[in-house]
């Protein structure tokens, strides 16, 4: 992790720089639930659903201990090198 | 967690100032009042404030001054409302979400909080307090109250203002915010990325870099330099430091930079039009008296190409301002048909030592022990001026007139427009070598050998460009015979010495619309 200050006048937020779009679903999905209440219900849906219909793609669940925060770098690592695909459940 | 590291004096709604800790048990709780959450722990804890009040203290601290009232009146509160408007006991308590509630028993020590609301560990608290207090349970309705509701995210780490308020516990100087870059990705892409960069990579300014730079000058980081078009965004010395960081300075340049950023932030130096126009002119700056020396400016060989540090990396610097605080961004404000180098970076020191003359801070009014950075909005240069043949002082004169005839167009004379004309050491010595050569006399000789009759400024098959036809018809013959210099008034031309000691070629950088609807040349005082 790299510290840098804003050399703008902060009036437009930072943007997050958004990892290309695969365009497929195959390999390895990963759900990684940011610990919103009812999150879980979400992703045990999409989990039921992409289970019947790709049957030969797997999932595996993640959960960050907070959404108030970051997700810690070792999970995010973790998910980096465990998985192709990620999709996040954010809201409550 | 030790209380009396948590330590704090917050004022109740009646002003009177509340101290913790107590010396008594404490139930501290934080609330904002736009949290449902918080509305449904209010009540409770009036209901704990009404049963244990008088075996232990039972606050609210609510994250702000209106909310609090509010939520006073809303659930008919009696127990004391803190004012942690300020969300400094926040941030020191470090909980995330609100409602945080803390129980600090007869020990002094604390447990993690209660973040949200799940009603069995309220419950369960509610009756460890009663056990610990040896006083009766808090008369509440469990059942009717719901099993749990997440709470909100706490004020203290609003994006917005959490930087600042951590900059402000640590002592930190530094209020911009903090971006954070993974470790998996690329700090240089990422600074492409935000648009951040004039096209070549910047040096990341990291909170330790910018705080050796802010230690290039004695002024107050938060101190307001200028308001920076064509945003008008204030441009804290902070906030240039960090840019001076990404351009590549040292924090000894630091002064030269904030000195450019107050010249040509004036009305005077208009740094909109400047940026805005089609002609593509940007800030060239000129720097006077002792600080070349100190911080090591190139003015000789090669003084207005690359090489050195400080004349590239001021420069830049410059640029970087305006393009990140004023958003002066090519395809934005920024709307030059072509262009050019210069605003990337122009930026070098005049050799007064290699001049006969006094130096350009001199003749613009300063002191010669002063130091000095002079701004002019230029839309193009450097143009080389050869001239490897003359031998005679007004020959060399008439060479430099003559290489700035072409300022916009060699056809068009008489214009109300600035030229920066630097003379090199060779063509300085053929000036001098039959005696004092004034700058006044040389401004005479280019007015002289440039003037045309006006005749040879109307439009033509050869060029179009000029005084129309129409206009033309209406002039008298003496009118038209009349002889045009090529500037307005001799002052338009601005003379300055650099370059090596070899080689006869002097250079001139040419002007854009000068005066009140265009950029006026300015010079400030380097604060060192």
């Amino acid at each position: 992790m790299t510290t840098i200050l804003d050399p703008t006048d902060e009036r437009v937020p930072v943007a997050r720089q958004i990892t290309p779009r695969t365009g497929d679903i195959s390999g390895v999905i990963g759900l990684l639930d940011i610990s919103k209440p009812r999150g879980n219900i979400l992703l045990d849906e999409l989990e039921r659903l992409l289970a019947a219909r790709y049957p030969d793609v797997e999932t595996r669940r993640y959960a960050k201990p907070t959404f108030a925060k970051p997700c810690p770098t070792d999970l995010r690592l973790r998910i980096k090198s465990e998985c192709s695909v990620l999709v996040e459940a954010l809201a409550d | 967690m030790n209380a009396t590291s948590l330590a704090f004096s917050l004022r109740d709604m009646t002003g009177e100032a509340r101290t913790f800790p107590t010396g008594r048990p404490s139930l501290i709780c934080f609330v904002k009042e736009d949290c449902n959450t918080c509305n449904l722990a209010a009540p409770v804890l009036e209901a704990f404030h009404r049963v244990w009040g008088d075996l232990a203290d039972v606050w609210m601290l609510g994250q702000s001054a209106d909310g609090n009232a509010i939520l006073k009146d809303r659930h008919g509160l009696t127990l004391p409302i803190l004012d942690d408007s300020a969300l400094r006991t926040s941030l020191a308590w470090g909980f995330d979400i609100v409602p945080a509630v803390y129980w600090i028993g007869a020990d002094g020590a604390s447990r993690a909080p209660l973040e949200g609301f799940v009603r069995q560990e309220w419950e369960a608290l509610a009756q460890q307090i009663a056990e610990e207090l040896k006083a009766p349970g808090a008369p509440l309705a469990w059942a009717d109250l719901p099993d749990w509701r997440p709470g909100c995210g706490s004020k203290h780490l609003d994006p917005d203002i959490h930087e600042r308020l951590l900059a402000e516990a640590q002592g930190s100087p530094i209020r911009a915010r903090r971006i954070e870059i993974a470790s998996a990705d690329d700090i240089d892409e990422f600074m492409f990325d935000q648009g951040f960069s004039d096209g070549l990579p910047v040096v990341p300014p990291t909170p330790e870099r910018v705080l050796r730079m802010l230690s290039g000058t004695t002024r107050d980081p938060q101190d307001i330099v200028a308001v920076v078009p064509p945003n008008m965004a204030p441009a804290t010395v902070e906030k240039i430091a960090i840019n001076a960081v990404m351009a590549g300075c040292r924090p000894e340049y630091l002064p030269v930079v904030i000195a450019a950023v107050e010249a040509v932030c004036t009305d005077e130096f208009n740094m909109h039009g400047v940026t805005a126009t089609t002609m593509g002119a940007s800030p060239v700056l000129v720097v006077s008296g002792p600080i070349r020396h100190r911080i090591g400016m190139n003015m000789k060989l090669a003084a207005l190409g690359n090489g050195n540090r400080a004349n590239a990396t001021i420069g830049r610097a410059l640029r970087l301002v305006v393009r990140n605080l004023g958003g002066a961004r090519p395809g934005g404000v920024d709307r030059s048909t072509l262009s050019s180098p210069m605003k990337f970076t122009m930026c070098f020191a005049e050799w007064e030592e290699g001049s006969p003359w006094d130096p350009l801070h001199v003749e613009r009014g300063f002191q010669r022990d002063d130091s000095v950075v002079t701004a002019f909005a230029m839309t193009s240069g450097p143009v080389q001026i050869v001239d490897q043949e003359s031998r005679k002082p007004d020959q060399i004169a008439g060479t430099l007139g003559l290489g700035l005839e072409g300022v916009f167009l060699s056809k068009i004379h008489h214009m109300p427009v600035d030229a920066l004309l630097v003379v090199c050491p060779e063509h300085v010595r053929t000036l001098m070598s039959e005696g004092e050569y004034s700058k006044a006399r040389l401004r005479e000789r280019i007015q002289a050998v440039t003037s045309r009759p006006l005749r040879e400024m109307v439009s033509n098959d050869i060029s179009g460009a000029g005084i129309s036809l129409a206009s033309a018809a209406k002039m008298t013959e003496a009118q038209l015979a009349a002889p045009a210099p090529k500037f307005a008034n001799d002052k338009f031309i601005h003379i300055v010495v650099a370059g090596s000691d070899a080689g006869k070629f002097s250079a001139a950088f040419h002007g854009w619309v000068t005066g009140a609807a265009g950029s006026a040349v300015v010079s400030r005082k380097i604060d060192c």
